[in-house]
């Protein structure tokens, strides 16, 4: 029988309702999974005593038949979202003894459908990072490694405790959040899945903000079915976010199994970037090919400003950044530290609580919102935005169902490989990923075979605005295709 | 455009960060790479184009002008890091 740990999120919920094991029991199978992993660093807070209590009112609620969603199945949280009474720190020392009075909507809604809580995830500082290499309490160790070597590889980021966690069987499904591909990168660099729903999809009440009009959660899981039960509890609208939309959750567990027969799948030339590895072209055209196959169309398509998202995301979402960290200040949360005046003391505070990435994006923020520069960068950043979404909005006017693009350029990179005094090497990471979030839309990212030295690969799936369910079917048929990603060995057990 | 040493230093006591004398350098050389690759925008033409304010096209709401919650003085003064009877303490302002 497989480890209780190492089930789908959808194969224990199975497994519980018909009581073939106890939420207790799986409970503690992952609690005892993740004190041997603590090699890895994914989690940032273990909260064992809070989730058996929680796998106890499980037990007891399917004893009487009153199961709820996503009753007794254990779960990871990125410290990125406030949890009542538990340490969040969103990954920086200014919030270190931060310990909220308060949980966010998308957490409350996980436990409102009987989830478990396993503890607090690692991630990039305020989320800030492709790497999780920008956090203040520790890389997080990819359990995947090359072939043959035991170099220790980055799991992506930000959510790269959720993603490595995932991967390392240490929770069935983990929340994350995504601001220019930190649900999907990490996603694709350790075989699991990750969606990043449309814009508005889930509620932003109570997620420590980085840049407010393009940050979603989501969840990253092992299968496609898992990400679409999942979804199913995250959304919804909530009136305490003004952009929360009210629209009805859809039923995204049952569009899993709809198939592409007769859906047409765009292929944009643009995202044919220069050096592009041979093996991401490859498997691009193998994911086209699957879904050919399945019974869609595939077109080539054309989005005209692509090499322009990233730019024009480093204009705004570092904008948007140095005015949502305005509030760290010494006088609200976590850290203070004295200086001559009040102002001095604010100084110092953040200098000493902000790591050298979060300094920096907030600098470039400050900047680019300043006198004389707000209409050169952040107003030509806006209207290069508008017509990044008006890109999309012609190609699903001409009848495309969804958009193909490879998820990532490259597998996973090793630790401090990309530490050079340049960020801008670093910030190409999200290269395909980010225009997906200047245009608000919904994006998954699939594994879809390993690379020549044994690392996965994944392949994204672009939506129109609130149609995760075609972006679930077409992951499904990519995922049946590939067959399931697994990691080979726990190295670190 | 480029940043000098000291616009650098304006912007860090714009952004309330001190920096010290020997991190201005290294930040000049780090905000500078970003702005030379953000500097390819101006290649687009953007005449006449509006500058997006929301991504979904969106009415915004407007809650109904009431008292929703209160009497949480406690919760939220919990996590300062000084505090005196349910105030948020802060050195002197005004001499």
């Amino acid at each position: 029988m497989t480890a209780l740990n190492e089930l789908t999120l959808a194969e224990a919920r199975d497994g519980l309702t018909t009581k073939q094991f106890s939420a207790r029991e799986i409970a503690q199978a992952h609690i005892d999974a993740l004190e041997k992993a603590r090699v890895l660093n994914a989690y940032l807070v273990e909260t064992p005593d809070r989730a058996l209590k929680m796998a106890d009112v499980s037990d007891a609620k399917i004893a009487k038949g009153e199961a709820r969603p996503l009753e007794g199945l254990p779960l990871g949280i990125k410290d990125l979202f406030c949890t009542q009474g538990v340490h969040t720190t969103a990954g920086s020392k200014i919030l270190e003894g931060f310990e909220p009075h308060y949980e966010s909507n998308v957490s409350t809604q996980l436990w409102r459908d009987g989830a478990v809580m396993l503890g607090k995830l690692n991630l990039d500082e305020f989320a800030m990072g492709s790497s999780n290499e920008t956090s203040a309490y520790g890389n997080v160790i990819s359990p995947w490694r090359r072939n043959g070597s035991d170099a220790a590889l980055v799991p992506g980021g930000s959510s790269g405790g959720s993603s490595a966690a995932v991967a390392a069987h240490l929770c069935l499904g983990a929340t994350a959040t995504d601001t220019g591909g930190s649900i999907r990168q990490p996603a694709a660099f350790t075989g699991t899945v990750g969606i990043k729903p449309t814009y508005g999809r889930c509620s932003r009440w109570g997620i420590v903000a980085y840049a407010s009009s393009l940050d979603q959660a989501g969840p990253i899981a092992r299968t496609t079915r898992d990400c679409a039960i999942l979804l199913g509890s995250m959304a919804g609208h909530d009136p305490r976010d003004t952009t929360s939309v009210d629209l009805p959750v859809p039923d995204f567990e049952a569009a899993v199994a709809r198939g592409v027969k007769g859906l047409t799948i765009g292929i944009p030339k643009e995202y044919r970037v220069d050096g592009m590895p041979a093996e991401i072209q490859k498997l691009w055209d193998q994911g086209a090919e699957w879904l050919r196959a399945a019974g869609a169309t595939i077109k080539e398509i054309s989005l005209p400003h692509t090499q322009y998202a990233l730019p024009a995301y480093y204009i705004v979402a570092p904008a948007e950044a140095s005015s949502n960290l305005a509030r760290y200040d010494g006088v609200r949360y976590g850290l203070r530290v004295p200086g001559k005046d009040i102002a001095g003391m604010y100084e110092n505070t953040r200098a000493a609580g902000f790591g050298p990435e979060v300094r920096r994006r907030i600098m470039i923020g400050t900047y680019v919102l300043s006198a004389g520069y707000y209409d050169a960068y952040y107003v030509r950043a806006q209207k290069i935005r508008t017509l990044i979404k008006r890109d999309f909005e012609q190609a699903y006017a001409a009848g495309v169902d969804a958009i193909l693009t490879p998820a990532t350029p490259s597998a996973a990179f090793g630790i401090g490989e990309k530490a050079s005094a340049d960020p801008v090497e670093m910030y190409l990471n999200d290269v395909f990923t980010v225009t997906v979030n200047m245009a608000g839309l919904p994006g998954i990212s699939v594994p879809a075979g390993l690379d020549a030295q044994g690392l996965p690969l994944g392949l994204q799936l672009i939506g129109r605005p609130f149609d995760e369910e075609t972006l679930f079917a077409a992951s499904q048929v990519i995922e049946d295709a590939a067959g399931r990603t697994r990691l080979p060995k726990a190295w670190w057990a | 455009m480029s940043v000098d040493a000291k616009t650098v230093r304006r912007i860090a006591h714009l952004a309330r960060i001190a920096v010290a004398d020997e991190d201005v350098a290294p930040l000049q050389g780090e905000l500078n790479a970003i702005l030379a690759f953000v500097e390819q925008l101006n290649a687009v033409d953007v005449d006449g184009v509006e500058p997006m304010t929301s991504v979904t096209p969106m009415i915004m709401k407007k809650r109904v002008d009431a008292v929703t919650e209160g009497g949480r003085a406690g919760d939220i003064v919990a996590n300062a890091p000084e505090t005196e009877d349910g105030y948020f303490l802060v050195p002197k302002v005004v001499e």
